[in-house]
């Protein structure tokens, strides 16, 4: 069975490094899969060829999206097909509101009449409601990054990329984005690029670790997080 | 409906005012220079709507501005009757910008270098076009004359009637028709999503990509747009001055532009066209004597403003409006203060 998403010898490479090397990787459908690995690993490199940022070529591996070869394919093309992508710094209009933000993001969707009503729900769902009105760039970070998941999910995407979305967030909302996540996971496939382990632990869904651009290891969060290979490449000889 | 705070919105009574004021000009002033000044106007509005809303910088917007003109006057001499020609000068400026807009726009260049590649344009074009003084430069009937350029052909006429021209007063008319129609056209795009699209491609490129948004083709559009009203805008300037010369190319012309729109204000549609007339009009002040050259001023007044009021003037008088209307509904919430308007209150420090 093809999965929602898989490489195939993907590679990238800037001059001389080799930033993900020959991954093969597959996601099921309605999987929830959490990319993760310490600074320099590939998996944010590895997160953007899957969404069209860096340029594709087919000598680099293929990228398949629920059995269409997206090689080479433009980012919005990509996003077209269904998917919803968060970006490791937040990428929103700091010059809009709240509401001008999610309101661009579903009008693609939605269209002129029904954008209106789908910024409602998931202004509703994340809590945006006070904010709705006030310009992105007077919020803090943890809110642009709930605003970001917010333009994301106004879309309703069948696969949700999510690059660190929990970062700089509270403790409080960090437990509030659990819930999101999970519940993105009902309807929509997902990966989570992270590379804290507290956080990929909460969400308790299985791992992928990428260490050199490579993948190191699958398996369950438990499983994953225990391993002392795991360990030892997050914090070195510490971790013995 | 969600209402965008982004985009402004229509004020309907203040365009009416605007449409009886230039409707009633002619009773008070001669209509040549206020028709000249509604020119520029048109044309730096084409400017600060692709500037201000969809963040493209072109240094080199001149260069429509010129083939408008040009395209105009050739048509014309070939053709005689002025409606076809006039909509050429609208069509290949357009048509010219989609094209080096797809180019750069599909190619991903950095803004730094759509900055040098249109200045660049224009550049080819002031130099192309003075160096075409020979026999050997003519399309159809015209002699596109080097550095003298093109003199002496037929302008406007009512559509249809090639030996009616319109000369003076109706140019005059037309020209101010031409701008209102253009600031609703350009309210009309900004009302739309596509507006609001290039707002949020001004605002982040790569978010609007990541929405699924076509970034390349959007800009292009709005780049073929602001060149189809530079291009009537240089249509009107050549009926105007009766000639059309390489200067409308110039490095001048298109730093000229730049300065009407930054001094007026950026992201305003209002703010260009005033810009361009208060401006345009301090320069034929300046024309007029010979003690202090205008570019001098004109650059020093640049200075001021970039320095001093960095979003233009017109944004500038919105956020002191804005201020006083709150400082006013304020007081009159508070029970007590509403009627007072001398002196300060009981606790207040001078």
């Amino acid at each position: 069975m093809s999965g929602v998403v898989e490489t195939h010898e993907l590679t990238m490479r800037f001059g001389g490094v080799t930033a993900v090397n020959a991954v093969n990787f597959s996601l099921r459908e309605r999987e929830l899969r959490c990319l993760i690995g310490p600074n320099g690993a590939g998996k944010s490199t590895f997160f953007k060829c899957l969404t069209g940022q860096y340029p594709m070529h087919h000598e680099n591996g293929r990228i398949l999206i629920r059995g269409t070869d997206v090689t080479g394919w433009n980012t919005h093309e990509i996003v077209r097909l269904g998917i919803g992508i968060k970006t490791q710094v937040p990428s929103i209009m700091d010059g809009l509101t709240v509401q001008e933000n999610l309101w661009l993001s579903a009008r693609r969707i939605h269209g002129w009449a029904g954008a209106g009503g789908a910024v409602e729900e998931v202004a509703a769902e994340l809590r945006l409601g006070d904010i709705l009105r006030r310009a992105v760039g007077e919020l803090s970070h943890g809110q642009r990054q709930m605003v970001e998941i917010g333009v994301v999910l106004v879309q309703n995407p069948w696969l949700v990329l999510l690059d660190e979305p929990a970062a700089g967030m509270t403790g409080n909302e960090v437990e509030r984005l659990i819930g999101v996540i999970r519940r993105i996971n009902q309807n929509a496939s997902v990966i989570v690029v992270d590379h804290d382990m507290e956080f990929v632990r909460m969400l308790g869904s299985r791992v992928t670790v990428f260490h050199q651009g490579s993948i190191l290891v699958e398996g369950s969060a438990e499983r994953v997080l225990d391993d002392p290979t795991v360990r030892e490449v997050y914090i070195g000889n510490r971790a013995r | 409906m969600i209402a965008w705070q982004s985009v402004g919105r229509m004020r309907w009574g203040w365009f009416l005012v605007a449409a009886a004021i230039l409707a009633l000009l002619p009773l008070a002033a001669d209509t040549h220079t206020p028709t000249v000044l509604l020119i520029w106007a048109l044309f730096a509005l084409s400017l600060g709507m692709m500037w201000g809303y969809a963040g493209l910088l072109s240094f080199g917007h001149s260069a429509y501005f010129g083939l408008g003109a040009y395209t105009y006057a050739v048509a014309v001499i070939n053709i005689g009757e002025s409606t076809l020609p006039l909509l050429l000068a609208v069509l290949v400026p357009a048509i010219v910008a989609g094209v080096i807009g797809a180019m750069m726009f599909y190619g991903r260049i950095s803004d730094v270098y759509m900055g040098v590649i249109t200045l660049v344009v224009t550049l080819i074009l002031f130099k192309f076009m003075s160096a075409t003084a020979g026999d050997a430069y003519v399309i159809g009937a015209a002699r596109l004359g080097g550095f003298n350029g093109i003199p002496g052909f037929q302008t406007l006429n009512v559509p249809g009637y090639p030996d009616i021209s319109l000369f003076g007063l109706p140019t005059y008319y037309v020209c101010a028709a031409a701008l209102l129609l253009c600031y609703l056209v350009c309210r009309w795009i900004l009302a739309r999503s596509f507006g609001r699209v290039l707002v949020g491609i001004r605002e982040n490129e790569e978010r609007c990509e990541l929405m699924g948004y076509n970034v390349p083709a959007y800009k292009t559009a709005i780049f073929a747009v602001a060149a189809a009203m530079a291009g009537l805008a240089g249509c009107l300037f050549a009926n105007w001055a009766e000639i059309v010369t390489p200067r409308l190319f110039s490095l001048g012309q298109a730093a000229e532009v730049l300065i009407w729109v930054i001094v007026g204000g950026l992201g305003t549609l209002i703010g260009p066209i005033l810009g361009a007339i208060a401006l345009g009009y301090v320069k034929i002040l300046l024309g007029e004597q010979t003690v202090i050259d205008n570019s001098l001023i004109l650059g020093a007044l640049l200075i001021v403003v970039v320095l001093g009021i960095p979003r233009g003037v017109v944004p500038a008088l919105q956020r002191v409006w804005a201020y006083g209307s709150r400082r006013s509904r304020r007081r009159q919430a508070q029970p007590g203060t509403a009627r007072r308007t001398l002196g300060p209150s009981p606790g207040e420090q001078r």
